[in-house]
């Protein structure tokens, strides 16, 4: 620091802004810690791989395993992503590549809105409007559709609900698209224009330069984002906990209803009576922390990367 | 067809489906807040802000406990958070600019960003409704500034940042001391940064509903005791919306219009302010 | 700028700091979704004649023995009466509020409120998930003329910890050996099938909006929601319809005994009349939190005196007069009345 601190006002105002920024680290720590020592009691009576596997949630016997939990959390998680990727990233490029000029704050602003409704809304809209139409139109049209095929099909068997897996992808999906968009689109911003320049020089289409050019120059940083965006949808509670049903198992078929971690703890925290079950509520609090952890570690490397490829 | 051809026709394919795909994006944005406006102007009558909830059944009532509640969890959350994370993010881009230390801050910041928000809740019943006993709207507005904390001091930071270090040099040359400096020449350059950073905060806690299931709890009376479990709009959208009364469902839609509004509009203000501010 | 934002945060301070001065006498309770329609009834009319709010939350009987247990409330509620050993080492008292019936419910298309008979076998098998279809042939057995849709049944559980859930299993578990043998009787089990609502509230309302769904809700919900009603075959062998007198029936030969705690459950009840799958619901107390115990116990006596026509039009039972002493004999005896 190129000046002095003088004594006094100045040792206060430091301190302030350190103790400050040292409440970040030790809620941090708090957390971790709470986290854990909630879920001790969980833990040691299943042991930390046997509670991940196990498929029993039973409060009557007190037998807990996360597996169905965790499945509703990566499915539901991973169809979003695979539903939001393309449409988010087809935004991008109408953002920066297609909009007339003028346009482009206005669309950005719009796609962004998205992000600020609250995640209840999504929730309540989802039960009311978009659940029936997916039970009495979309699910109906998938399962002659698509559900007739050999494979693909196990996804879209049994009795299309409306409130199941699929609709609560849709609703995770219409929520991270913005993030996702607004990610990629400052990625795709990045390239610099020389390089897209000389690639229309040589007759490039429109197109090929997205494909060949824009993309594998920013598909690090998209791809960080889209970790990123994933991490949101995991943690996602009030517009998945509408929707999805609410039941512990694992299926295959699309249309069944499934329990994510998130709904777990929001549907049965206030009421779990005995130790253990409060303590593995803990124990899922726990997996959901490291997991998402996990996602914002990959995402941050990913972004890190791809900032100092355009450093260079 | 010639291959050039047909690389221009891949190339109007390829860009027209990216241009539904922002279709699609406005299309989903255009349905929500389309629906939640014609469902929620329907419920809106004057005594949803005047009176208190009914028992199932009965007719009338209105939500003027969960509005007053919301604002009270919101306000005090914000006078905890705001100053937490401002002064936190003054810390790392100015006293630890460089050092690792701000480096080591500011990813746990971003931890504290993707924790979900029900496990802030989980973690502020563990350490704040347990040991006093009962849930309260204090835990609640705790949770929220915890949620509030590292979004400020991210917002706080970058804006800091982008102050030139010379603004700061010619104070230094007039001999004032680095406390004076920030309060005095660098908060007044960033100010409006600063301030688009907690209205964004403030925008995206006051949607939240997860943290506050098992902190600030609820209420079905009028109160502004924050040591009692107070009711929240969003709490009671969740609760009004799960349950089988029409009444309850018309009610949940005009609160769910209300709060959509704010926040949109506080969203909206802020990022005005930074385009207008920053984006010269 | 920088002043003017100082003294603003000093005002809304300082009327954070004055505000608890607006609340009035507050009681929290918590707990099961079955009487939430009846005690928030009462809790109107109450504060309107006393003033004092009972601020009662309904997050499932699961919810309520949680809360009271870890003592963050002042009464919790359970359809699922604790028995003696377990009041003793949570240390808690409880009686018992009122009585009501638990309703197997259906969104059949064309079949209204009452039409469709089901025996314990045929709802058994429906919940196990061994009758899939409404056109099965066990169920058009018990219901000539009846026109059954060829539907797969959508079944509707509770997704949170019920006392509403402990009576239903309570009952089943009564009546099909294959039900007590693999799922068993509780709050919160583990469901062979279907779809979980939070609360009575969130069953009613996925069985509002599920075509083909059966779910089970306390009665008071399926009358304000309109849902249909199933008539069931009672222990005594009769069809019955829940109602207030086949409510009453079931509760007729209810001894509750204080010494006990009056811990009974209502299930199977052999009157002729009598409707399968009565429960009364229980209020939990904290044996050491004296001052807020007479404040709840006020608040019940008052709606032993004075709720009883409310009860009655939500279709609850009102305990017999002589439970009522009883009752307040325990509450004297506990030095709380």
């Amino acid at each position: 620091m190129p000046f002095r601190i003088k004594r006094g006002p100045d040792t206060i105002f430091y301190g302030l802004t350190a103790v400050a920024s040292l409440s970040v680290l030790l809620i941090i720590l708090g957390i971790v810690i709470v986290l854990y020592k909630e879920a001790a009691l969980s833990i040691g009576k299943f042991g930390v791989w046997r509670f991940i596997v196990s498929t029993e949630w039973n409060p009557v016997r007190e037998i807990f395993g996360a597996a169905t939990n965790i499945f509703g959390t990566v499915v539901t998680t991973a169809l979003s992503m695979i539903i939001a990727l393309p449409v988010a990233v087809g935004i991008a490029v109408f953002m920066t590549e297609i909009a007339p000029k003028p346009l482009r704050g206005t669309i950005g602003a719009a796609i962004e809105l998205l992000a600020a409704i609250p995640s209840i809304i999504y929730g309540m809209w989802g039960l009311f409007t978009l659940a029936p139409i997916m039970s009495e139109y979309i699910e109906p049209a998938l399962q002659n559709t698509i559900g007739k095929l050999p494979l693909v099909g196990i996804l879209f068997q049994g009795t299309p609900l409306g409130i199941d897996i699929l609709t609560a992808s849709v609703i995770l999906s219409i929520m991270i698209i913005p993030f996702t968009a607004s990610i990629s689109r400052d990625a795709f911003n990045l390239t610099p224009s020389v390089v897209k320049e000389s690639a229309y020089g040589l007759g490039a289409t429109k197109w090929e330069v997205v494909k060949n050019v824009v993309l594998p120059y920013s598909k690090v940083g998209v791809f960080g984002g889209a970790v990123l965006s994933m991490g949101r949808a995991l943690g996602e509670t009030m517009a998945v906990a509408f929707v999805l049903g609410n039941s512990h198992q694992i299926t295959s078929s699309l249309f069944d209803a499934a329990a994510t971690i998130t709904v777990t703890l929001a549907n049965e925290f206030t009421e779990a009576d005995t130790d253990i079950y409060l303590s593995s509520l803990f124990n899922l609090a726990l997996i959901l922390f490291v997991l998402s952890f996990i996602t914002l570690a990959i995402a941050k490397f990913f972004l890190f990367r791809a900032q100092r490829k355009l450093a260079r | 067809m010639t291959r050039r051809t047909w690389r221009k026709f891949e190339s109007s394919l390829a860009l027209s489906l990216c241009a539904f795909a922002a279709f699609i994006g406005l299309f989903w944005l255009v349905f929500i807040l389309g629906d939640v406006l014609i469902q929620g102007i329907g419920a809106l009558n004057l005594s949803l802000f005047t009176q208190d909830p009914v028992p199932p059944g009965m007719d009338g009532g209105g939500l003027r406990n969960a509005f007053v509640g919301q604002f009270l969890i919101t306000v005090v959350a914000t006078l905890i958070g705001v100053p937490l994370g401002v002064l936190g993010g003054t810390f790392i881009a100015e006293y630890a600019r460089g050092k690792v230390i701000a480096r080591v801050i500011s990813d746990l910041s971003d931890i504290m960003v993707s924790v979900p928000s029900i496990v802030v809740g989980t973690f502020i019943y563990a350490i704040v409704v347990l040991p006093i006993g009962h849930f309260n709207g204090w835990a609640g507005a705790i949770a929220l500034a915890v949620i509030m904390i590292p979004v400020v001091l991210r917002t706080t930071e970058s804006m800091l940042t982008l102050v030139p270090w010379t603004l700061r040099e010619a104070a230094f040359a007039l001999g004032a001391p680095y406390y004076k400096v920030i309060v005095q020449v660098v908060y007044r350059g960033a100010a409006a940064g600063i301030f688009t950073g907690v209205l964004l905060s403030i925008a995206r806690v006051a949607g939240e509903t997860a943290p506050l299931l098992f902190t600030s709890f609820s209420n079905n009376f009028f109160s502004t005791d924050m040591n009692q479990p107070i009711s929240s709009l969003t709490v009671t959208i969740f609760q009004y919306a799960m349950g089988p009364y029409d009444d309850w469902h018309r009610q949940a839609w005009a609160a769910s219009l209300i709060i959509t509004l704010v926040i949109l509009l506080v969203t909206v203000i802020g990022r005005a302010i930074i385009k207008v501010r920053y984006q010269k | 700028m920088k002043r003017s934002i100082w003294r603003i945060i000093a005002v809304v301070a300082m009327a954070l700091m004055a505000m608890p001065v607006f609340a009035a006498d507050t009681i929290n309770g918590a707990g099961a979704t079955f009487p939430y329609p009846v005690y928030s009834a009462w809790a109107y009319n109450y504060n309107k004649t006393t003033g004092v709010r009972l601020n009662y939350q309904s997050i499932g009987s699961g919810g309520g023995q949680k809360q009271i247990s870890a003592r963050t409330v002042d009464f919790g509620a359970s359809d699922a009466p604790l028995d003696p050993a377990k009041l003793k080492k949570m240390n808690l008292y409880q009686f018992p509020a009122v009585i009501g019936g638990v309703v197997p419910v259906v969104n059949i298309k064309g079949v209204s409120a009452g039409q469709l008979k089901l025996d314990s076998d045929t709802l058994c098998k429906i919940f196990l998930g061994e009758i899939k279809n409404w056109d099965d042939g066990a169920i058009a057995a018990l219901n000539q003329g009846l026109d059954l849709p060829n539907k797969d049944i959508t079944v509707v559980h509770r997704a949170d910890g019920s006392g509403t859930t402990a009576i239903f299993t309570t009952y089943i578990s009564g009546v099909c050996p294959a039900w007590k043998e693999k799922v068993g009787a509780g709050k919160a089990v583990d469901w062979p099938v279907g779809m979980g609502g939070k609360g009575n509230e969130g069953v009613a309302n996925y069985v509002k909006r599920v075509p083909a769904s059966i779910g089970y809700v306390e009665f008071a919900y399926a009358k304000q929601n309109n849902l249909a009603h199933v008539k069931l075959k009672n222990v005594a062998g009769n069809f019955v319809e829940p109602s207030f007198a086949t409510f009453k029936d079931a509760a007729a030969t209810a001894d509750f005994d204080p010494s006990k705690h009056f811990y009974l459950w209502l299930t199977n009840a052999p009157g002729e009349n009598a409707w399968p799958i009565a429960g009364a619901t229980f209020i939990l107390l904290a044996k050491e939190k004296t001052e807020s115990n007479k404040k709840v116990v006020a608040f019940y006596d008052w709606s032993f005196k004075n709720g009883d026509k409310t009860a009655e039009d939500l279709v609850y039972i009102p305990l017999p007069d002589a439970l009522k002493t009883k009752i307040r004999a325990y509450w004297k005896s506990n030095g709380i009345y």
